[in-house]
Protein backbone atom coordinates (compact mmCIF):
# COMPACT_ATOMS: atom_id res chain seq x y z
CA UNK A 1 0.00 0.00 0.00
CA UNK A 2 1.23 3.78 -0.91
CA UNK A 3 2.15 6.11 2.12
CA UNK A 4 -0.88 7.63 3.49
CA UNK A 5 -1.65 10.18 5.82
CA UNK A 6 -2.91 8.67 9.08
CA UNK A 7 -6.07 10.36 9.21
CA UNK A 8 -6.92 8.84 5.46
CA UNK A 9 -5.94 5.37 7.28
CA UNK A 10 -8.35 6.19 10.22
CA UNK A 11 -11.06 6.79 7.36
CA UNK A 12 -9.89 3.26 5.97
CA UNK A 13 -10.19 0.98 8.70
CA UNK A 14 -13.68 2.25 10.36
CA UNK A 15 -14.82 1.83 6.55
CA UNK A 16 -13.45 -1.64 6.68
CA UNK A 17 -15.58 -1.87 10.19
CA UNK A 18 -18.55 -0.16 9.10
CA UNK A 19 -19.21 -2.71 6.27
CA UNK A 20 -20.10 -5.64 9.29
CA UNK A 21 -20.64 -3.70 11.94
CA UNK A 22 -23.35 -0.64 11.55
CA UNK A 23 -23.18 0.71 15.01
CA UNK A 24 -20.18 2.64 14.07
CA UNK A 25 -20.80 6.07 13.08
CA UNK A 26 -18.50 8.86 12.33
CA UNK A 27 -19.45 12.44 12.92
CA UNK A 28 -17.79 15.65 11.08
CA UNK A 29 -17.94 19.39 12.26
CA UNK A 30 -17.40 20.47 8.44
CA UNK A 31 -14.42 18.50 8.51
CA UNK A 32 -15.10 15.64 6.30
CA UNK A 33 -12.60 17.16 3.28
CA UNK A 34 -9.64 17.79 5.98
CA UNK A 35 -10.40 14.17 8.04
CA UNK A 36 -10.23 12.59 4.61
CA UNK A 37 -14.10 11.39 5.66
CA UNK A 38 -15.80 11.89 2.45
CA UNK A 39 -15.23 8.44 1.23
CA UNK A 40 -16.77 7.40 4.30
CA UNK A 41 -19.19 9.26 4.51
CA UNK A 42 -20.32 8.72 0.74
CA UNK A 43 -20.06 5.13 1.38
CA UNK A 44 -21.78 4.90 4.80
CA UNK A 45 -24.74 7.51 4.12
CA UNK A 46 -26.19 6.03 7.04
CA UNK A 47 -23.52 6.17 9.59
CA UNK A 48 -22.32 9.32 9.29
CA UNK A 49 -23.49 12.40 11.09
CA UNK A 50 -22.88 15.98 10.02
CA UNK A 51 -22.87 18.59 12.44
CA UNK A 52 -22.00 21.87 11.13
CA UNK A 53 -19.44 23.87 12.38
CA UNK A 54 -20.35 23.14 16.25
CA UNK A 55 -17.37 20.99 17.98
CA UNK A 56 -19.82 21.31 21.45
CA UNK A 57 -22.18 19.76 19.31
CA UNK A 58 -20.04 17.26 17.72
CA UNK A 59 -19.11 15.57 20.89
CA UNK A 60 -22.23 15.96 22.76
CA UNK A 61 -23.76 14.08 19.75
CA UNK A 62 -21.40 11.50 19.96
CA UNK A 63 -22.06 10.89 23.69
CA UNK A 64 -25.21 10.76 23.55
CA UNK A 65 -25.15 7.89 20.62
CA UNK A 66 -22.78 6.01 22.25
CA UNK A 67 -24.58 6.21 25.33
CA UNK A 68 -27.35 4.60 23.56
CA UNK A 69 -25.15 1.95 21.78
CA UNK A 70 -23.41 3.22 18.77
CA UNK A 71 -19.20 3.52 18.47
CA UNK A 72 -18.84 7.17 17.95
CA UNK A 73 -15.98 9.08 16.11
CA UNK A 74 -16.09 12.55 15.71
CA UNK A 75 -13.63 13.61 13.55
CA UNK A 76 -12.49 17.44 13.98
CA UNK A 77 -9.24 19.48 13.80
CA UNK A 78 -7.50 19.13 17.11
CA UNK A 79 -7.19 22.57 17.62
CA UNK A 80 -11.27 22.52 17.94
CA UNK A 81 -12.35 19.17 19.36
CA UNK A 82 -9.60 18.98 21.84
CA UNK A 83 -10.10 23.04 22.99
CA UNK A 84 -13.69 24.25 22.20
CA UNK A 85 -15.34 21.05 23.25
CA UNK A 86 -12.50 20.15 26.36
CA UNK A 87 -15.36 20.09 28.40
CA UNK A 88 -17.88 17.82 25.90
CA UNK A 89 -14.75 15.72 26.32
CA UNK A 90 -14.40 15.62 30.12
CA UNK A 91 -17.75 15.41 31.29
CA UNK A 92 -20.16 13.41 28.11
CA UNK A 93 -17.71 11.46 26.98
CA UNK A 94 -14.76 10.80 29.77
CA UNK A 95 -16.82 11.28 33.19
CA UNK A 96 -20.14 9.75 31.73
CA UNK A 97 -17.81 6.85 30.38
CA UNK A 98 -19.28 6.80 26.59
CA UNK A 99 -17.67 5.29 23.87
CA UNK A 100 -16.54 7.53 22.03
CA UNK A 101 -13.27 7.62 20.16
CA UNK A 102 -12.16 11.41 19.68
CA UNK A 103 -10.41 11.70 16.44
CA UNK A 104 -8.49 14.97 16.52
CA UNK A 105 -6.73 15.65 12.64
CA UNK A 106 -4.33 18.13 11.26
CA UNK A 107 -2.62 17.84 15.10
CA UNK A 108 0.52 19.83 16.51
CA UNK A 109 1.70 22.65 13.65
CA UNK A 110 0.30 20.64 11.02
CA UNK A 111 -1.60 23.97 9.74
CA UNK A 112 1.31 25.69 9.71
CA UNK A 113 1.71 29.16 8.58
CA UNK A 114 -2.14 29.38 10.06
CA UNK A 115 -0.93 30.32 13.28
CA UNK A 116 -1.66 29.78 16.81
CA UNK A 117 -5.61 29.38 16.39
CA UNK A 118 -5.33 26.35 14.54
CA UNK A 119 -2.56 24.50 16.35
CA UNK A 120 -3.04 21.80 18.87
CA UNK A 121 0.50 22.28 21.20
CA UNK A 122 -1.60 21.57 24.45
CA UNK A 123 -3.98 18.60 23.38
CA UNK A 124 -1.52 16.02 25.04
CA UNK A 125 -1.68 18.06 28.28
CA UNK A 126 -5.74 18.73 28.55
CA UNK A 127 -6.75 15.02 27.22
CA UNK A 128 -4.07 12.66 29.38
CA UNK A 129 -5.50 14.64 32.85
CA UNK A 130 -8.57 13.73 32.19
CA UNK A 131 -9.43 10.65 34.02
CA UNK A 132 -10.61 7.52 32.44
CA UNK A 133 -9.03 9.56 28.63
CA UNK A 134 -6.95 7.45 27.15
CA UNK A 135 -4.39 9.58 25.04
CA UNK A 136 -2.27 8.17 21.26
CA UNK A 137 -0.42 9.67 18.76
CA UNK A 138 0.39 7.36 16.50
CA UNK A 139 3.49 7.92 14.52
CA UNK A 140 2.84 6.01 10.94
CA UNK A 141 0.12 5.41 9.10
CA UNK A 142 1.04 1.64 9.33
CA UNK A 143 0.74 1.62 13.31
CA UNK A 144 -2.34 3.96 13.02
CA UNK A 145 -4.04 0.91 10.93
CA UNK A 146 -2.94 -1.40 13.96
CA UNK A 147 -4.14 1.07 16.44
CA UNK A 148 -7.34 1.58 15.33
CA UNK A 149 -8.14 -2.06 14.23
CA UNK A 150 -8.16 -2.05 18.05
CA UNK A 151 -10.10 0.81 19.00
CA UNK A 152 -13.27 0.09 16.60
CA UNK A 153 -13.39 -2.90 18.53
CA UNK A 154 -12.95 -1.94 22.48
CA UNK A 155 -16.19 -0.12 24.12
CA UNK A 156 -13.63 2.81 26.01
CA UNK A 157 -13.01 6.35 25.52
CA UNK A 158 -10.18 7.41 23.76
CA UNK A 159 -8.80 10.81 22.23
CA UNK A 160 -6.35 10.14 18.95
CA UNK A 161 -3.99 12.76 17.24
CA UNK A 162 -3.06 12.34 13.80
CA UNK A 163 -1.17 15.37 11.64
CA UNK A 164 -2.26 16.13 8.45
CA UNK A 165 0.18 15.16 5.68
CA UNK A 166 1.50 11.41 4.54
CA UNK A 167 5.01 11.22 6.63
CA UNK A 168 7.58 9.08 5.59
CA UNK A 169 6.70 5.22 7.78
CA UNK A 170 8.47 4.48 11.18
CA UNK A 171 7.78 1.10 10.27
CA UNK A 172 7.42 -1.15 7.01
CA UNK A 173 3.76 -2.22 6.05
CA UNK A 174 4.40 -5.79 6.79
CA UNK A 175 6.39 -5.21 10.26
CA UNK A 176 4.66 -3.80 12.11
CA UNK A 177 5.38 -4.28 16.19
CA UNK A 178 2.22 -3.66 18.04
CA UNK A 179 0.99 -4.45 21.76
CA UNK A 180 -1.73 -2.01 22.61
CA UNK A 181 -0.96 0.00 25.59
CA UNK A 182 2.75 -0.61 25.32
CA UNK A 183 5.09 1.40 23.46
CA UNK A 184 7.22 0.63 20.71
CA UNK A 185 11.80 -0.17 21.07
CA UNK A 186 12.56 1.10 17.32
CA UNK A 187 16.27 0.55 17.91
CA UNK A 188 17.63 -0.61 21.55
CA UNK A 189 21.29 1.15 22.72
CA UNK A 190 23.05 2.06 25.59
CA UNK A 191 23.74 5.80 25.59
CA UNK A 192 21.06 7.55 25.16
CA UNK A 193 17.52 6.92 25.70
CA UNK A 194 15.48 8.86 22.49
CA UNK A 195 11.81 8.88 23.78
CA UNK A 196 9.35 10.18 20.74
CA UNK A 197 6.04 10.43 19.69
CA UNK A 198 3.53 11.02 16.82
CA UNK A 199 5.70 12.84 13.41
CA UNK A 200 8.40 13.09 16.03
CA UNK A 201 9.84 9.58 16.43
CA UNK A 202 10.55 9.37 12.90
CA UNK A 203 12.84 12.17 13.73
CA UNK A 204 14.25 10.34 16.94
CA UNK A 205 14.53 7.44 14.42
CA UNK A 206 17.06 9.48 12.25
CA UNK A 207 18.64 10.44 14.72
CA UNK A 208 19.64 7.72 15.80
CA UNK A 209 21.40 6.52 12.48
CA UNK A 210 23.09 9.27 12.50
CA UNK A 211 24.10 8.97 15.75
CA UNK A 212 25.41 5.47 15.29
CA UNK A 213 27.60 6.76 12.30
CA UNK A 214 29.12 8.57 15.32
CA UNK A 215 29.28 5.29 17.82
CA UNK A 216 26.97 6.65 19.79
CA UNK A 217 24.19 3.76 20.77
CA UNK A 218 20.66 5.41 20.95
CA UNK A 219 17.36 3.83 22.13
CA UNK A 220 14.28 4.84 20.64
CA UNK A 221 10.92 4.34 22.10
CA UNK A 222 8.11 5.44 20.45
CA UNK A 223 5.34 6.81 23.17
CA UNK A 224 2.80 5.93 20.73
CA UNK A 225 0.54 5.27 24.11
CA UNK A 226 0.97 8.55 26.20
CA UNK A 227 -2.20 7.64 28.22
CA UNK A 228 -1.86 4.64 29.85
CA UNK A 229 1.86 5.80 29.59
CA UNK A 230 3.85 2.42 29.35
CA UNK A 231 5.83 2.94 32.54
CA UNK A 232 7.69 -0.05 32.64
CA UNK A 233 8.69 0.33 29.09
CA UNK A 234 10.18 4.51 30.16
CA UNK A 235 12.15 3.00 32.74
CA UNK A 236 13.70 -0.01 30.53
CA UNK A 237 14.61 2.52 28.33
CA UNK A 238 16.15 4.99 30.62
CA UNK A 239 17.67 2.77 33.66
CA UNK A 240 20.66 2.15 31.84
CA UNK A 241 21.51 5.09 29.53
CA UNK A 242 23.61 8.03 30.37
CA UNK A 243 20.79 10.93 29.14
CA UNK A 244 17.21 11.00 28.31
CA UNK A 245 15.77 13.24 25.50
CA UNK A 246 12.04 13.41 24.90
CA UNK A 247 10.65 14.77 21.71
CA UNK A 248 6.92 15.71 20.80
CA UNK A 249 5.21 18.01 18.86
CA UNK A 250 3.68 19.74 21.48
CA UNK A 251 3.83 22.52 24.52
CA UNK A 252 7.43 22.05 26.65
CA UNK A 253 4.40 22.40 29.63
CA UNK A 254 2.34 18.96 30.71
CA UNK A 255 3.16 16.74 27.71
CA UNK A 256 5.13 14.15 26.65
CA UNK A 257 8.42 15.29 28.18
CA UNK A 258 6.85 16.02 31.64
CA UNK A 259 5.43 12.37 32.10
CA UNK A 260 9.07 10.52 31.08
CA UNK A 261 10.62 13.22 33.72
CA UNK A 262 8.31 12.29 36.15
CA UNK A 263 8.59 8.54 35.54
CA UNK A 264 12.46 8.37 35.37
CA UNK A 265 13.03 10.99 38.18
CA UNK A 266 11.07 8.42 40.75
CA UNK A 267 12.47 5.27 39.12
CA UNK A 268 16.16 5.99 37.67
CA UNK A 269 17.20 9.70 38.16
CA UNK A 270 19.41 11.14 35.20
CA UNK A 271 19.68 13.97 33.36
CA UNK A 272 16.17 14.66 31.45
CA UNK A 273 16.37 17.00 28.31
CA UNK A 274 12.43 17.85 26.79
CA UNK A 275 12.57 19.08 23.19
CA UNK A 276 9.43 20.33 21.99
CA UNK A 277 7.42 23.39 20.62
CA UNK A 278 8.29 26.89 22.56
CA UNK A 279 5.89 28.02 25.20
CA UNK A 280 4.62 30.56 22.56
CA UNK A 281 3.10 31.16 19.40
CA UNK A 282 5.36 29.48 16.72
CA UNK A 283 7.31 31.08 14.32
CA UNK A 284 5.33 31.29 10.45
CA UNK A 285 5.96 28.50 8.45
CA UNK A 286 5.00 24.88 7.05
CA UNK A 287 5.16 21.96 9.72
CA UNK A 288 8.68 20.89 8.48
CA UNK A 289 10.03 24.76 8.38
CA UNK A 290 8.59 24.74 11.89
CA UNK A 291 10.15 21.51 13.13
CA UNK A 292 13.56 22.57 11.71
CA UNK A 293 13.54 25.79 13.44
CA UNK A 294 13.19 24.76 16.44
CA UNK A 295 15.15 21.59 16.12
CA UNK A 296 12.93 18.62 15.92
CA UNK A 297 14.66 16.79 13.13
CA UNK A 298 17.38 13.87 12.89
CA UNK A 299 20.27 16.50 13.30
CA UNK A 300 18.70 18.62 15.69
CA UNK A 301 18.33 15.73 17.86
CA UNK A 302 21.27 14.28 17.33
CA UNK A 303 22.90 17.31 18.15
CA UNK A 304 21.19 17.69 21.63
CA UNK A 305 22.38 14.03 22.09
CA UNK A 306 26.04 14.62 21.45
CA UNK A 307 26.27 17.46 23.57
CA UNK A 308 24.31 15.88 26.31
CA UNK A 309 27.03 13.14 26.46
CA UNK A 310 29.90 14.89 25.81
CA UNK A 311 28.97 18.35 27.30
CA UNK B 1 -54.03 13.87 38.19
CA UNK B 2 -54.48 15.03 42.08
CA UNK B 3 -52.11 11.70 43.22
CA UNK B 4 -49.34 12.93 41.06
CA UNK B 5 -49.35 16.45 42.79
CA UNK B 6 -49.92 15.08 45.95
CA UNK B 7 -46.72 13.00 45.15
CA UNK B 8 -44.97 15.84 44.12
CA UNK B 9 -45.52 17.52 47.25
CA UNK B 10 -44.38 14.87 49.19
CA UNK B 11 -41.45 14.20 47.37
CA UNK B 12 -40.18 17.97 47.86
CA UNK B 13 -40.85 17.04 51.50
CA UNK B 14 -38.04 14.17 50.67
CA UNK B 15 -35.49 16.91 49.24
CA UNK B 16 -35.97 19.15 51.92
CA UNK B 17 -35.15 16.54 54.08
CA UNK B 18 -31.77 15.38 51.71
CA UNK B 19 -30.99 19.37 51.69
CA UNK B 20 -30.91 19.72 55.34
CA UNK B 21 -29.14 16.80 56.15
CA UNK B 22 -26.73 16.86 53.56
CA UNK B 23 -26.12 20.88 54.00
CA UNK B 24 -26.42 21.62 50.47
CA UNK B 25 -28.18 21.30 47.19
CA UNK B 26 -30.20 23.79 45.07
CA UNK B 27 -33.80 24.39 46.55
CA UNK B 28 -35.18 26.31 44.35
CA UNK B 29 -34.74 24.91 41.39
CA UNK B 30 -36.39 21.33 42.67
CA UNK B 31 -39.15 22.30 44.25
CA UNK B 32 -39.56 24.26 40.40
CA UNK B 33 -39.00 21.48 38.27
CA UNK B 34 -40.53 18.32 40.40
CA UNK B 35 -43.99 18.41 38.90
CA UNK B 36 -42.00 18.02 35.35
CA UNK B 37 -40.68 15.13 36.88
CA UNK B 38 -43.38 13.76 38.71
CA UNK B 39 -45.17 13.46 35.24
CA UNK B 40 -42.41 12.09 33.28
CA UNK B 41 -41.65 9.28 35.56
CA UNK B 42 -45.11 8.42 36.51
CA UNK B 43 -47.14 9.20 33.08
CA UNK B 44 -44.79 9.66 30.31
CA UNK B 45 -41.82 8.36 30.20
CA UNK B 46 -41.47 4.47 29.55
CA UNK B 47 -38.98 3.60 31.49
CA UNK B 48 -38.41 1.49 34.88
CA UNK B 49 -35.84 0.23 36.91
CA UNK B 50 -36.69 -3.26 35.30
CA UNK B 51 -36.27 -2.11 31.16
CA UNK B 52 -33.80 0.28 32.11
CA UNK B 53 -31.19 -2.30 31.96
CA UNK B 54 -32.20 -3.49 28.18
CA UNK B 55 -32.52 -1.11 25.25
CA UNK B 56 -36.59 -0.61 25.53
CA UNK B 57 -37.46 2.52 27.25
CA UNK B 58 -37.38 6.13 27.19
CA UNK B 59 -34.42 8.17 28.20
CA UNK B 60 -33.87 10.91 30.30
CA UNK B 61 -31.34 14.01 30.88
CA UNK B 62 -31.10 16.03 33.21
CA UNK B 63 -29.26 19.04 31.75
CA UNK B 64 -29.69 20.83 34.82
CA UNK B 65 -27.90 18.36 36.99
CA UNK B 66 -27.84 21.25 40.18
CA UNK B 67 -31.62 19.66 40.78
CA UNK B 68 -30.11 16.07 41.13
CA UNK B 69 -32.16 16.04 44.49
CA UNK B 70 -35.31 16.75 42.79
CA UNK B 71 -34.58 13.82 40.33
CA UNK B 72 -33.24 11.73 43.46
CA UNK B 73 -35.95 11.74 45.39
CA UNK B 74 -38.50 10.78 41.91
CA UNK B 75 -36.02 7.85 41.40
CA UNK B 76 -35.71 6.33 44.64
CA UNK B 77 -40.01 6.40 44.68
CA UNK B 78 -39.93 4.75 41.41
CA UNK B 79 -38.01 2.22 43.09
CA UNK B 80 -34.38 2.41 41.53
CA UNK B 81 -32.80 2.74 44.69
CA UNK B 82 -34.20 2.89 48.28
CA UNK B 83 -35.58 6.36 49.66
CA UNK B 84 -33.87 5.50 53.21
CA UNK B 85 -30.35 5.10 51.54
CA UNK B 86 -30.32 8.72 49.51
CA UNK B 87 -31.63 10.73 52.31
CA UNK B 88 -29.01 9.31 54.73
CA UNK B 89 -25.88 9.39 52.20
CA UNK B 90 -26.71 12.48 49.58
CA UNK B 91 -23.37 14.80 50.29
CA UNK B 92 -22.12 12.81 52.72
CA UNK B 93 -18.45 11.64 52.74
CA UNK B 94 -17.68 9.18 50.23
CA UNK B 95 -21.19 8.98 48.79
CA UNK B 96 -22.60 7.74 45.50
CA UNK B 97 -25.09 10.40 46.12
CA UNK B 98 -23.38 13.46 44.97
CA UNK B 99 -24.72 16.95 44.32
CA UNK B 100 -24.96 16.16 40.31
CA UNK B 101 -26.21 13.36 38.18
CA UNK B 102 -24.01 10.36 37.96
CA UNK B 103 -24.62 7.00 36.08
CA UNK B 104 -22.66 5.00 38.15
CA UNK B 105 -26.24 4.93 39.81
CA UNK B 106 -28.91 2.74 38.08
CA UNK B 107 -31.57 5.25 36.56
CA UNK B 108 -29.28 7.84 35.54
CA UNK B 109 -28.08 7.69 32.25
CA UNK B 110 -25.26 10.90 31.72
CA UNK B 111 -23.53 12.77 34.19
CA UNK B 112 -24.53 16.39 33.69
CA UNK B 113 -23.62 19.39 35.96
CA UNK B 114 -21.91 21.66 33.57
CA UNK B 115 -24.46 23.59 32.02
CA UNK B 116 -25.63 23.06 28.20
CA UNK B 117 -24.31 19.82 27.64
CA UNK B 118 -27.68 18.23 27.93
CA UNK B 119 -29.70 19.10 24.79
CA UNK B 120 -26.41 17.99 22.54
CA UNK B 121 -26.74 14.87 24.23
CA UNK B 122 -29.95 14.43 23.75
CA UNK B 123 -30.20 14.92 19.91
CA UNK B 124 -27.33 12.27 19.64
CA UNK B 125 -29.55 10.04 21.96
CA UNK B 126 -32.96 10.85 19.62
CA UNK B 127 -30.27 10.88 16.35
CA UNK B 128 -29.11 7.18 17.60
CA UNK B 129 -32.91 6.02 18.17
CA UNK B 130 -33.74 7.19 14.94
CA UNK B 131 -31.29 5.27 13.29
CA UNK B 132 -32.12 1.84 15.15
CA UNK B 133 -35.90 2.47 14.32
CA UNK B 134 -37.06 2.47 17.23
CA UNK B 135 -40.33 3.96 19.64
CA UNK B 136 -38.27 5.37 22.68
CA UNK B 137 -38.29 8.48 22.85
CA UNK B 138 -35.73 11.22 24.24
CA UNK B 139 -36.57 13.78 27.11
CA UNK B 140 -34.20 16.28 28.30
CA UNK B 141 -34.64 18.81 31.00
CA UNK B 142 -33.35 22.40 30.72
CA UNK B 143 -33.17 25.32 33.67
CA UNK B 144 -33.74 28.86 31.77
CA UNK B 145 -30.52 30.14 33.45
CA UNK B 146 -28.93 27.79 31.24
CA UNK B 147 -30.02 29.47 28.03
CA UNK B 148 -27.33 31.20 27.77
CA UNK B 149 -25.00 28.15 27.09
CA UNK B 150 -24.19 29.07 23.50
CA UNK B 151 -23.99 24.83 23.36
CA UNK B 152 -27.92 24.71 23.71
CA UNK B 153 -28.46 26.58 20.58
CA UNK B 154 -26.08 24.44 19.00
CA UNK B 155 -27.63 21.84 20.12
CA UNK B 156 -31.91 23.21 19.09
CA UNK B 157 -30.34 23.75 15.57
CA UNK B 158 -29.05 20.33 15.37
CA UNK B 159 -32.61 18.95 16.52
CA UNK B 160 -34.53 21.08 13.69
CA UNK B 161 -31.68 19.83 11.28
CA UNK B 162 -32.38 15.54 11.55
CA UNK B 163 -36.34 16.38 12.14
CA UNK B 164 -36.04 14.35 15.82
CA UNK B 165 -39.76 14.16 16.55
CA UNK B 166 -38.98 11.79 18.85
CA UNK B 167 -36.98 14.30 21.19
CA UNK B 168 -38.73 16.43 23.95
CA UNK B 169 -37.12 19.38 25.64
CA UNK B 170 -38.63 20.80 28.58
CA UNK B 171 -37.86 24.49 30.03
CA UNK B 172 -38.21 24.69 34.14
CA UNK B 173 -38.92 28.63 33.30
CA UNK B 174 -38.73 29.73 36.80
CA UNK B 175 -37.33 32.73 35.64
CA UNK B 176 -34.74 33.22 38.39
CA UNK B 177 -31.12 32.71 38.39
CA UNK B 178 -28.57 32.58 41.07
CA UNK B 179 -27.76 36.74 40.63
CA UNK B 180 -31.43 37.29 40.09
CA UNK B 181 -34.29 37.48 37.10
CA UNK B 182 -33.26 35.76 34.27
CA UNK B 183 -34.35 39.24 32.17
CA UNK B 184 -31.65 41.31 33.97
CA UNK B 185 -28.88 38.83 33.86
CA UNK B 186 -29.50 37.52 30.19
CA UNK B 187 -32.32 38.51 28.99
CA UNK B 188 -34.35 35.39 27.64
CA UNK B 189 -37.48 36.11 26.23
CA UNK B 190 -38.98 35.36 23.46
CA UNK B 191 -38.27 32.34 24.20
CA UNK B 192 -41.30 30.72 22.51
CA UNK B 193 -40.36 32.59 19.40
CA UNK B 194 -36.61 31.88 19.59
CA UNK B 195 -37.24 28.06 19.40
CA UNK B 196 -39.71 28.41 16.87
CA UNK B 197 -37.54 30.42 14.57
CA UNK B 198 -35.02 27.18 15.13
CA UNK B 199 -37.81 25.05 13.63
CA UNK B 200 -39.20 23.66 17.24
CA UNK B 201 -43.02 22.96 17.71
CA UNK B 202 -42.99 25.15 20.94
CA UNK B 203 -45.92 24.66 23.88
CA UNK B 204 -46.43 26.95 26.33
CA UNK B 205 -47.40 25.62 29.70
CA UNK B 206 -49.08 28.39 31.34
CA UNK B 207 -48.63 26.61 34.69
CA UNK B 208 -46.00 24.40 34.30
CA UNK B 209 -46.51 23.55 38.29
CA UNK B 210 -49.93 21.94 36.95
CA UNK B 211 -49.56 18.69 35.98
CA UNK B 212 -52.93 18.48 34.09
CA UNK B 213 -51.21 20.79 31.88
CA UNK B 214 -47.80 19.31 31.48
CA UNK B 215 -49.67 15.80 30.61
CA UNK B 216 -51.65 17.83 28.08
CA UNK B 217 -48.44 18.88 26.37
CA UNK B 218 -46.68 16.09 26.12
CA UNK B 219 -49.40 14.29 24.91
CA UNK B 220 -49.40 17.15 22.12
CA UNK B 221 -45.57 16.66 21.52
CA UNK B 222 -46.07 13.12 20.74
CA UNK B 223 -47.76 13.69 17.44
CA UNK B 224 -45.35 16.21 16.31
CA UNK B 225 -44.07 14.69 13.38
CA UNK B 226 -40.64 16.01 11.86
CA UNK B 227 -39.88 18.48 14.69
CA UNK B 228 -38.55 18.90 17.91
CA UNK B 229 -40.99 19.79 20.66
CA UNK B 230 -40.13 22.36 23.61
CA UNK B 231 -42.43 22.82 26.28
CA UNK B 232 -41.57 25.75 28.30
CA UNK B 233 -43.21 25.28 31.53
CA UNK B 234 -43.83 28.23 33.48
CA UNK B 235 -42.83 27.20 37.10
CA UNK B 236 -42.53 29.14 40.14
CA UNK B 237 -39.22 28.75 41.78
CA UNK B 238 -39.07 27.33 45.52
CA UNK B 239 -42.87 26.04 44.50
CA UNK B 240 -44.77 24.67 47.69
CA UNK B 241 -44.19 27.12 50.32
CA UNK B 242 -43.91 31.23 50.79
CA UNK B 243 -40.77 31.01 52.70
CA UNK B 244 -39.26 29.83 49.62
CA UNK B 245 -41.60 30.46 46.67
CA UNK B 246 -39.88 33.36 43.99
CA UNK B 247 -36.68 33.96 46.07
CA UNK B 248 -33.17 34.49 43.95
CA UNK B 249 -31.43 34.12 47.32
CA UNK B 250 -33.34 30.29 47.99
CA UNK B 251 -31.49 29.17 44.70
CA UNK B 252 -28.59 26.73 46.84
CA UNK B 253 -30.45 28.26 50.45
CA UNK B 254 -30.19 25.57 52.99
CA UNK B 255 -33.30 26.15 55.67
CA UNK B 256 -32.87 27.05 58.94
CA UNK B 257 -34.74 25.34 61.64
CA UNK B 258 -37.37 27.16 62.03
CA UNK B 259 -37.38 27.76 57.75
CA UNK B 260 -37.54 24.16 57.82
CA UNK B 261 -40.36 24.00 59.89
CA UNK B 262 -42.27 25.76 58.11
CA UNK B 263 -41.42 24.65 54.53
CA UNK B 264 -42.43 20.83 56.10
CA UNK B 265 -45.78 22.28 57.09
CA UNK B 266 -46.56 23.89 53.96
CA UNK B 267 -45.53 20.84 52.37
CA UNK B 268 -47.25 18.32 53.96
CA UNK B 269 -50.51 20.19 53.75
CA UNK B 270 -50.74 20.10 50.45
CA UNK B 271 -49.27 16.28 49.82
CA UNK B 272 -52.31 15.44 52.37
CA UNK B 273 -55.41 18.04 50.79
CA UNK B 274 -58.41 16.06 50.18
Amino acid sequence: MANIANKQMICEVLMNAAKTDKDIVVLCSDSRGSASATPFANAFPEQFVEVGIAEQDLVGIAAGMARVGKRTFPMSPACFIAARSYEQCKVDVAYSHTNVKLIGISGGVSYGALGMSHHSAQDIACMSSIPGMRVYLPSDCNQTKKLMEVLVKDNEPAYIRVGRNAVDPVYSEDDVPFVMDKATFVTKGTDVAIIACGEMVLYAKQAAELLKKDGISATVLDMYCIKPFDKESVIEACKNVKAVISVEEHSPIGGLGSMVAQVVSENCPKKCVTMALPDAPVITGSSKEVFAYYKLTGDGIAAKAKELLHG
Amino acid sequence: MKNLTKLAYKLRMDVVDMIVNGKGGHIGGDMSVMDVLVTLYFKEMNVTPENFETKDHDHFIMSKGHSVEALYAVLAEKGFFPRETVLKEFSQFGSKFIGHPNNKLPGIEMNSGALGHGLPVAVGMAIAEHMNKSENRVYVVMGDGELAEGSVWEGAMSAANYRLDNLCAVIDRNRLQISGSTEDVMALDDLHRKFESFGWHVIDVNDGNDIEKLIAAFDEARVVKGKPTLLIANTVKGKGSPVMENKASWHHHVPSAEEYAQIMKDLKAQAEED
